[in-house]
């Protein structure tokens, strides 16, 4: 076994009834890093964090977490691991104190007092440390929750989106305390639906369907995709988007803002598609590199939706 | 592996947190507080009915064929079904203790020879009359059952007694409830389908609300074992149970008068028993409930036939054959028996063996599926 690795699973595969949720489900995270885990809804980020520490059984497959066994060694996982769930689980009709409190005790902490203190006080919320979870807004549990997560020192953290209806600035400070957990060792396995979220990850992964569809650095994924790529600006941009996405050649149509990004496969063919076009229209044609996104909205069109 | 050995920290948090969020659950603690005193109030009231074909223990020190005579008119009613002939009153008194029968008929030395000569000899008659409703009518079809017999029996014999009032004098003996009150037998009976009600649910919502609030899925992701779960959401039930009691108790004790005879030691460690085997109940029907409305159904599924089938509403001895087998194997059967037993009867432990093994019985049944069923995983 690598001692660098903190997660090191293959072949993992989860049934849910007749339903293929994870289909042989393969990862490594290094130390110390930060892993983007991506995909569209559905895809099935969740059931495969649940395997990584030991909530749900895989069917198949084998790895380790944390040097320990994913399928027998569960109870030790879960002592090492932070994880943060996507559903906010802590208890509403509890106080914020007493919420950390029962998890700083689930696992038998010393001085936890002063850790739960020193977490209520980091969070800023000190003032209403009394106040019952359930009446805090849904960003503030979500940052609640992510001091309980980390309140036992774990060595990997599971975060399943972490900052969904998190504010910018809450956002930004979260990744900053991210990236300096990182550096002292730590590693965050974090799932997420934004982009520059994903971009902020040493590495990320791609999951489909079930289906781990590409993984690697952000350069690497989208450069393994090898997408050619125009960037259109200027008027009349929707009629020009409906009368591209007829032609062949052209795998996807897709507006930025006041610019449709247009992707191909294979350049030679975009380009012959949409010289008639960038010859006529009004619209100013600027060759691009692919971004992040072109990649993803390129793979999830790509990806049939196997449970139709 | 020291993460697989039970923390008792960790337990005790457990146990500390069920008492916050019980004490914030305002409507459930009033009901807690509520329901066994409104209960006893309300149900203090009688439920007749008219059961037949009661057990009958003969005690015959005069085996004449008068015997035969009484025994045959007592059956032809319906209402008595002998089931032994006991040697001794003392084995026939020791049989009512332990509720084997619910009559003792006791034929005395020379009783032929008193009624032919026409000295209204006594019977005697000893009823079990913890459950008035059961006993009540048996005893007012006796006089005129003996009456129409022996008159018949004795024409010839004795013509002038044959006319008119009866030849024998009928001794009747109510133990235990000498005055036959209804409210005497449905209060204690109360205890136990309050406990049963009220533990089965509240265990049963205890885990599957965990699930249903996505709770559930923190609580796995923590070192937490099932066993320290499941037994420290528990014990703050425990204690509701022996709280209940107690107001059920006060409220029959000054409200009805209800005797207690017996132990009250001993009332609290049956009712311990009894507490035990619907906690785990409820707690086997909420590691199957996926939710709360199923792990509710499941509880009310439970609840019906304990209240119909347990002797609680009709006298147990007059509900057909299969219903008094189906009654048997449920616990507020036997936990009925025990209330009355200690608190009417002034039962002591020995008396009480052949009722409390049936609910271990049934409880080590529900925690062996309970174990089978309780999941360690989200799946
Ligand atoms: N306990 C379960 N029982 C049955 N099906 C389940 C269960 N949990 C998840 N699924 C199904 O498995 C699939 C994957 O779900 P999962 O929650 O892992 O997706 P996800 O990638 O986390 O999605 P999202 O981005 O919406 O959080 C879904 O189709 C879901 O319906
Ligand atoms: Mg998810």
């Amino acid at each position: 076994m690598n001692a660098d690795l903190v997660v090191d699973v293959q072949g993992l595969n989860k049934h849910f009834g007749p339903r293929h949720v994870v289909k042989d489900f393969s990862l490594q995270v290094r130390r110390g890093e930060i892993f983007g885990f991506l995909g569209p809804n559905g895809s099935g980020k969740t059931t495969s964090i649940r395997m990584l520490c030991g909530l749900l059984t895989p069917d198949s497959g084998s790895g380790t977490c944390l040097g320990h066994d994913v399928i027998r060694e569960t109870a030790s996982i879960k002592r090492e691991v932070g994880y943060m769930t996507q559903r906010f689980s802590l208890w509403e009709d509890l106080t914020i104190a007493e919420n950390l409190d029962f998890v700083a005790r689930m696992y038998g902490m010393r001085l936890r007092r002063k850790v739960v203190d020193d977490a209520i006080d980091a969070l800023g919320l000190g003032s209403r440390r009394n106040q019952l979870a359930g009446s805090l807004s849904g960003g503030w549990k979500q940052r609640m929750a992510l001091a309980a997560c980390m309140l036992h020192q774990p060595k990997l953290l599971l975060l399943d989106e972490p900052t969904a209806g998190v504010d910018p600035k809450a956002r930004r400070d979260f990744w900053e305390e991210i990236h300096k957990l990182a550096a002292t060792g730590i590693s965050v396995l974090v799932s997420t639906h934004y982009m520059d979220e994903a971009e902020r990850c040493h590495r990320l992964a791609y999951i489909a369907y079930g289906a781990l569809l590409t993984s690697g650095t952000v350069d690497e994924v989208v450069a393994q995709q090898a997408l050619a790529t125009w960037t259109v600006s200027g008027p009349d941009l929707p009629q020009l988007q409906v009368a591209l996405e007829k032609l062949g050649g052209v795998a996807d149509v897709t507006q930025f803002g006041n610019a449709l990004h247009v992707t191909g496969t294979d350049a030679d063919a975009l380009d012959r598609a949409t010289a008639a076009l960038r010859a006529s229209g009004p619209q100013r044609w600027e060759r691009s590199t692919a971004t992040l996104e072109d990649v993803f909205i390129h793979l999830m069109r790509d990806t049939k939706d196997n449970y139709q | 592996m020291n993460g697989r050995r039970f923390s008792w920290s960790r337990w005790v948090s457990i146990v500390i947190k069920e008492f916050i969020q019980l004490k914030r659950d305002r409507l459930t603690f009033g009901m807690i507080v509520g329901i066994p005193v409104i209960q006893v109030l309300l149900f203090g009231f009688a439920i007749n009915s008219d059961p037949k074909s009661l057990p009958t223990a003969v005690v015959s020190l005069d085996n004449g064929r008068y015997t035969r005579t009484i025994v045959s008119a007592l059956k032809n009613t319906n209402y008595f079904r002998f089931v032994h002939e006991a040697a001794s009153m003392a084995e026939a008194d020791e049989m009512i203790e332990r509720g084997k029968v619910q009559f003792v008929v006791t034929i005395p030395a020379g009783f032929e020879r008193a009624l032919v000569r026409g000295d209204r000899p006594q019977l005697l008659i000893e009823a079990d009359a913890t459950d008035p409703s059961a006993t009540g009518p048996a005893l007012a079809a006796v006089n005129l059952a003996l009456t129409t017999a022996l008159a018949h029996d004795l024409q010839g014999v004795t013509g002038d007694l044959a006319g008119g009032s009866s030849a024998v004098d009928v001794r009747i003996q109510r133990r235990y409830n000498p005055e036959g009150i209804t409210a005497y037998n449905i209060v204690p009976g109360l205890l136990g389908v309050i406990l049963t009600m009220t533990m089965v649910l509240m265990t049963g919502l205890a885990m599957t609300r965990e699930r249903e609030r996505g709770t559930f899925e923190n609580l796995l992701a923590t070192p937490a074992l099932p066993v320290e779960v499941m037994t420290g959401k528990i014990i703050p039930y425990i204690l509701i149970g022996l709280i209940q009691v107690t107001l059920a108790l006060l409220a029959a004790s000054y409200v009805f008068s209800v005797p207690i005879e017996g132990s009250l030691v001993l009332l609290y460690a049956v009712v311990l028993v009894f507490i035990a085997a619907n906690l785990t109940l409820g707690i086997t029907f909420s590691s199957i409930a996926r939710n709360q409305l199923q792990a509710m159904q499941m509880t009310f599924f439970f609840f019906l036939p304990s209240i119909l089938l347990s002797g609680f509403m009709f006298p147990f001895r007059g509900m057909p054959e299969w219903a008094q087998v189906i009654g048997s194997l449920l616990p507020l059967t036997h936990f009925l028996v025990l209330v009355r037993g200690i608190l009417l009867k002034g039962a002591t432990l020995p008396e009480l063996y052949s009722s409390i093994w049936p609910i271990l019985a049934f409880m080590g049944a529900i925690l062996l599926l309970g174990l089978k069923f309780y999941r360690k995983t989200l799946d």
